[in-house]
């Protein structure tokens, strides 16, 4: 081909500039300018430029672009080439605009009259270019005006082969960027049967749409399984030169088989017995085709083998159901583990994780324990490191836990940075789950603070101190071991807070022995205050509280400490507070009240641990799969006796010192002080936990709470993914409210675009609004790990049965997310309760007493039934309490106003629990009708 | 596939392709990570690495660096062979091909990976079939003026 010699010219004539060596960077910028002036001015001159030279200088353009240089001008010049009949030119300008794409919508008009115009016109080639110019830009409005046309091409008679390819992966994109614009239909069938084509390519483009569609619409596509089994044999079968061109390097058809295979993962394993017959024959035959002796030494050959064998290894793995293909796979992957090539340990690590994790293979995989170990001492790359490290992980269990985690410590020693956090977690994980021995997951985690104390982070030392608080028998050792740990010189902070926390609420227990007496622990902890952070001096001070309850020998020094102009004027509020508050509790309260008010924590409320939700955060759903998985190992008894799957909330123990503050159930003052930020909410049942809804995006995690659980409470977490954290606090007062929305990013990367909006539900549109929402805007970008926070002022003006919708849109890493929640703003918000005496109650429920004015309802108990915890709610949920109303000391009578603009509504309810038939009865009156049937509703789901 | 980026052992950009919809800042970005973050790899290590949520695939053919960009569920080591296929197209294409054949002529360059990539998967892997539509495009191009030559005038 001449297109070598052409080189040079072409080189020279572009751009003269680099053909003289040794020009600067400068020089090389300067002659782009003048070049892109001179273009400027050729699009613009009076003179109409021919085909020939605007294809000249849209080229030159392009070539520019491609250098790494912005291109803000020549798209009409483009889209006027892609309109010429010759096909030079319109090659030329597709390129251009599918390099260069630009959502001008005017642009966009023109270039899709252009595409319709060479899809109708039965020129394959045409139609080729415009099939790729749309499979290029994707954009929806390409998918508005083509969605419907490419069907039709693809499942044409007489549309050439190439054509059909095309269209199917043009086809693919634009599902894949707005699958609502792609209706379904009678052509679905017709592409399953492209399976069937004789031709390879045809298949090969058609494999991949088919996976992709038949993932929403698993049932319309259920016939493409027995035609791929088929098509795999036939390839799986056929010798290495049957397919001819399609063979690679003695491979039949590699990219199909994969395509092949992935496909089938989409659906389990086939319930045709003939049809799965033939499938179990092709894995096989891939297994046992791996062991052949290589038909050539050419790496190309080794890769396109293995590619399909790991593939045919991850539908296995799939189907997890057929143990002799399980361990087959995994004896095979053992043998790449010791492999020369790099690659072919890497993806033998990873499969081997997965395959960790079906019960049947668990202990072949177990087998290669040593050699894993290896690996993460001795392999260069990191990467192929970390893998190893996922692998201890997922075949951790009772058996080698011990020499797993003790592994996992020593890599930790020298284990790359960016991996150390998540090393972390994993042995906190591991401990936690397989400790025989509490003392044993106690040294651990001490261990993992004092080899990767800024690594730990607040879940993991959180953890410790949940878990040592709920056990009693590692209470006194973790005293002795946290205070063994204190006395090294340099000790991390993290240290200094887990024996701060430890040792104020255990320090007792060791306080016999005169080397670790109450001065002795006191001074040890104080002498690190200096060194550290506001929030662990915070902690501390909290910590010295606690002593003087534990220790009244120390009251005077610590009196002393806390009275010293650094703590009672530091300029930081929080410090200042927590000195002047604990300094004055010290000298007035009683011994009795000190004792109450700073009682041993009670123990946490068990729930999912918080550092497998971190893992599962960092690493994605499945990521803590190897522990979820009870199945694996159904004799594990943990620590925690399970992990349970409700969401996790972590305990802070800066909580701890604000909880520890007040009598039950009431609210210190000082709290309204605090930002929101800093504000739990309160769980009715405990009144002295304070579980806090972690607003900065990272610290806690919460599922995404179904509506009902803000009916009776006002703050929390009202959504939480992967990327964002949704945190509300509310209030309301009469028919007003004002809520605070916290919006936080959990990832590190900036969201751009970000606009939330309230927007009523439909129905409402036409009618008055029964809400007056104002939002304020926030900013557009919200950077990794930073939160923002909106205020919306809320009006009642009448009574509504549906909440305002939230529509949350923002680009993440440049794909759009959008998702919508309903506000937690229910017409109970706007309760004022009522006291009143039984007398007048029973008037007004009588003078309520039209049907239409009662809902009723009686249901079965979801909740356990508990007198507290069911007063609590119906506080929350607005109404007042009425007591000596009804004559069973067991009901709850309530009363109230809702309070709108428009008007009040008066409402009486009674509730009737039924321990013996676990029911309840509940009544509600009103004095309208829709109000009566929407409250009992929102409440009777709260029992 | 969600990305494919060819580029020099200096960084140089020289080819880039995307299937996923991103704007022009965060296409320069991941580019400049990406461009770092492999160029920093020793030769011997492996081909694959997780970036972000995704999994790179990359490899390198005398001064040039193929990189794809590849989901979870992908197969790397067909992903590989992607590149290597393209590499064997462009090289029969050319005939031994050079960075500087992909630089002079990046249309064809782009000409052919869209008959054999389309929307991020391979549509067509026989190396006839491929080349047998670009010498057609060809074909129809040499009854018009040459466009390179023609630079010269």
């Amino acid at each position: 081909l001449p297109a070598r010699e052409r080189n040079g010219m072409r080189f020279n004539c572009l751009f003269p500039a680099f053909s003289s060596p040794g020009k600067s960077k400068e020089a090389e910028i300067k002659r782009i300018n003048k070049e892109l002036a001179n273009i400027r001015s050729k699009f613009k001159g009076d003179k109409a430029l021919d085909g020939y030279s605007k294809k000249k200088y849209v080229c030159k353009l392009l070539f520019i672009f491609l250098l790494g240089h912005d291109i803000d001008f020549g798209h009409m010049e483009a889209v006027n080439l892609l309109s010429s009949n010759k096909y030079t030119e319109k090659q030329i300008g597709y390129l251009f605009i599918s390099v260069l794409v630009n959502s001008n919508s005017e642009l966009i008009r023109l270039i899709n009259n252009a595409i319709k115009n060479d899809l109708a016109s039965r020129n394959p080639t045409f139609m080729c270019l415009a099939l790729h110019c749309i499979a290029n830009v994707g954009s929806r409005e390409m998918g508005e005006a083509f969605a419907a046309d490419i069907p039709r091409i693809l499942v044409a008679g007489d549309s050439m082969d190439s054509v059909k390819q095309s269209a199917a992966l043009c086809l693919l994109r634009l599902y894949k960027a707005s699958p609502d614009l792609v209706p379904m239909g009678e052509w679905t069938a017709r592409v399953v049967h492209l399976l069937n084509d004789q031709h390879m390519g045809v298949v090969t483009a058609a494999v991949s749409l088919i996976t992709c569609l038949c993932k929403k619409n698993p049932d319309d596509f259920k016939t493409c399984i027995s035609l791929a089994v088929s098509r795999l044999s036939r390839i799986v079968s056929s010798a290495s030169t049957d397919l001819q061109d399609y063979t690679y390097y003695f491979v039949p058809a590699p990219w199909l088989s994969v395509k092949l295979l992935r496909l089938l993962q989409c659906y389990p394993p086939p319930e045709d017995a003939a049809v799965k017959g033939r499938l179990v024959e092709c894995l096989e035959t891939v297994l046992n085709k791996a062991q052949e002796p290589p038909k050539s030494k050419k790496v190309q050959h080794s890769n396109a083998k293995n590619a399909i064998l790991f593939e045919t290894i991850s539908l296995i793995i799939h189907y997890d159901s057929e143990p002799n293909l399980l361990v087959r796979a995994c004896n095979q992957l053992g043998q790449f583990l010791q492999h020369r090539e790099t690659n072919l340990r890497y993806l033998a690590l990873e499969s081997m994780c997965t395959l960790a994790s079906s019960e049947f293979s668990h202990e072949a995989v177990k087998t290669h324990i040593d050699t894993v170990i290896n690996a993460l001492k001795t392999e260069r790359d990191v990467s192929v490191r970390q893998r190893a490290a996922d692998l201890l992980y997922a075949m951790c269990d009772r058996s080698n836990a011990k020499q797993i985690v003790s592994e996992m410590l020593r890599y930790l020693e020298t284990a790359d940075y960016a991996i150390r956090e998540e090393i972390v977690l994993k042995v906190a994980i591991l401990a936690e789950k397989y400790a025989v021995d509490y003392s044993w997951y106690v040294d651990t985690i001490l261990n993992l603070i004092r080899i990767a104390g800024d690594y730990v982070s607040e879940e993991v030392w959180y953890r410790v101190l949940q878990i040592v608080t709920n056990r009693d028998d590692v209470q006194g050792y973790a005293a002795k071991t946290v205070f063994e740990a204190l006395q090294a010189p340099a000790c991390h902070e993290n240290m200094v807070k887990v024996g701060g926390y430890i040792l104020g609420e255990f320090g007792n227990l060791i306080a016999g022995d005169p080397r670790s007496s109450p001065p002795v622990q006191f001074s040890l902890l104080h002498s690190k205050f200096h060194l550290c952070s506001v929030a662990t001096r915070a902690l501390l001070l909290s910590t010295y509280i606690k002593f003087i309850n534990l220790f009244p020998e120390t009251k005077a020094t610590i009196q002393g400490v806390l009275r010293a102009g650094s703590q009672l004027r530091n300029a930081d509020v929080e410090l200042q507070q927590r000195a002047v508050e604990y300094l004055t509790l010290s000298s007035v309260a009683s011994t009795d009240v000190l004792a109450t008010v700073l009682e041993e924590m009670p123990p946490f409320p068990e729930r999912e641990s918080s550092i497998l939700a971190k893992l599962k955060r960092k690493k994605g759903p499945g990521a803590g799969s190897a522990l979820d998985d009870g199945r694996r190992d159904p004799s594990s008894n943990d620590i925690n006796g399970g992990v349970e799957p409700t969401p996790s909330t972590v305990v802070s123990p800066r909580g701890w010192a604000i909880g520890a503050w007040g009598p039950p159930g009431a609210t210190p003052s000082h709290l309204l002080l605090r930002t929101p930020s800093e504000l739990g909410c309160r769980e009715p049942p405990g009144g002295r936990l304070l579980r806090r809804p972690s607003y900065q995006g990272g610290n806690g995690d919460s599922s995404p709470p179904p509506p009902p659980r803000f009916v009776c409470k006002n703050n929390g977490v009202l959504f939480e993914n992967q990327l964002l954290q949704i945190g509300v606090k509310s209030e309301f007062r009469q028919n007003l409210g004002r809520m605070y929305l916290f919006y936080g990013n959990k990832t590190s990367v900036q969201f751009q675009n970000f606009s939330p909006t309230v927007v009523h539900p439909g129905d409402l549109q036409t009618h008055i609004l029964p809400l007056a929402v104002q939002t304020k805007r926030v900013a557009a970008q919200v950077d990794g790990g930073a939160q923002v926070q909106q205020v919306l002022n809320i009006e009642c003006l009448r009574d509504f049965l549906t909440p305002p919708l939230l529509s949350v849109r923002f680009r993440y890493g440049g794909a759009p997310q959008s998702l919508t929640l309903k506000l937690p703003v229910t017409i109970n918000k706007f309760f004022q309760p009522t006291e009143m005496a039984a007398q007048d109650f029973f008037q007004r429920w009588k003078q309520l007493s039209l049907p239409q004015q009662e809902a009723q309802k009686i249901f079965k108990a979801n909740h356990p039934m508990d007198a507290e915890v069911t007063k609590a709610k119906l506080l929350g949920f607005g109404s007042a309490l009425l007591d000596n109303v009804d004559p069973n000391p067991e009901n709850f009578v309530g009363a109230g106003i809702i309070q709108t603009k428009a008007l009040q509504v008066g409402c009486l309810l009674r509730l009737e629990p039924n321990a013996q038939a676990q029911m309840y009865r509940l009544t509600l009156r009103t004095s309208k009708e829709p109000v009566s049937r929407h409250l009992c509703e929102l409440l009777a789901q709260q029992f | 596939m969600q990305f494919m980026l060819l580029f020099s052992r200096q960084g140089k950009l020289r080819l880039q392709k995307w299937y996923v919809p991103l704007s022009d800042k965060e296409k320069k970005k991941i580019t400049r990570e990406l461009v770092q973050t492999v160029l920093a790899r020793k030769p011997k290590m492996c081909s694959f690495l997780e970036w972000r949520d995704l999994k790179i695939v990359y490899k390198r053919y005398a001064s040039l660096y193929f990189c794809c960009a590849i989901e979870d569920q992908d197969n790397e080591l067909i992903t590989l062979e992607i590149i290597h296929r393209y590499v064997e197209l462009l090289d029969k294409y050319f005939g031994s091909v050079c960075e500087l054949d992909i630089i002079f002529n990046f249309e064809k360059a782009y000409f052919i990976l869209d008959e054999f990539l389309l929307g991020g998967e391979v549509q067509e892997t026989s190396k006839k079939n491929v080349l047998k539509a670009i010498e057609q495009a060809d074909l129809l191009q040499e009854n018009s003026p040459s466009i390179v030559l023609n630079y010269c005038r």
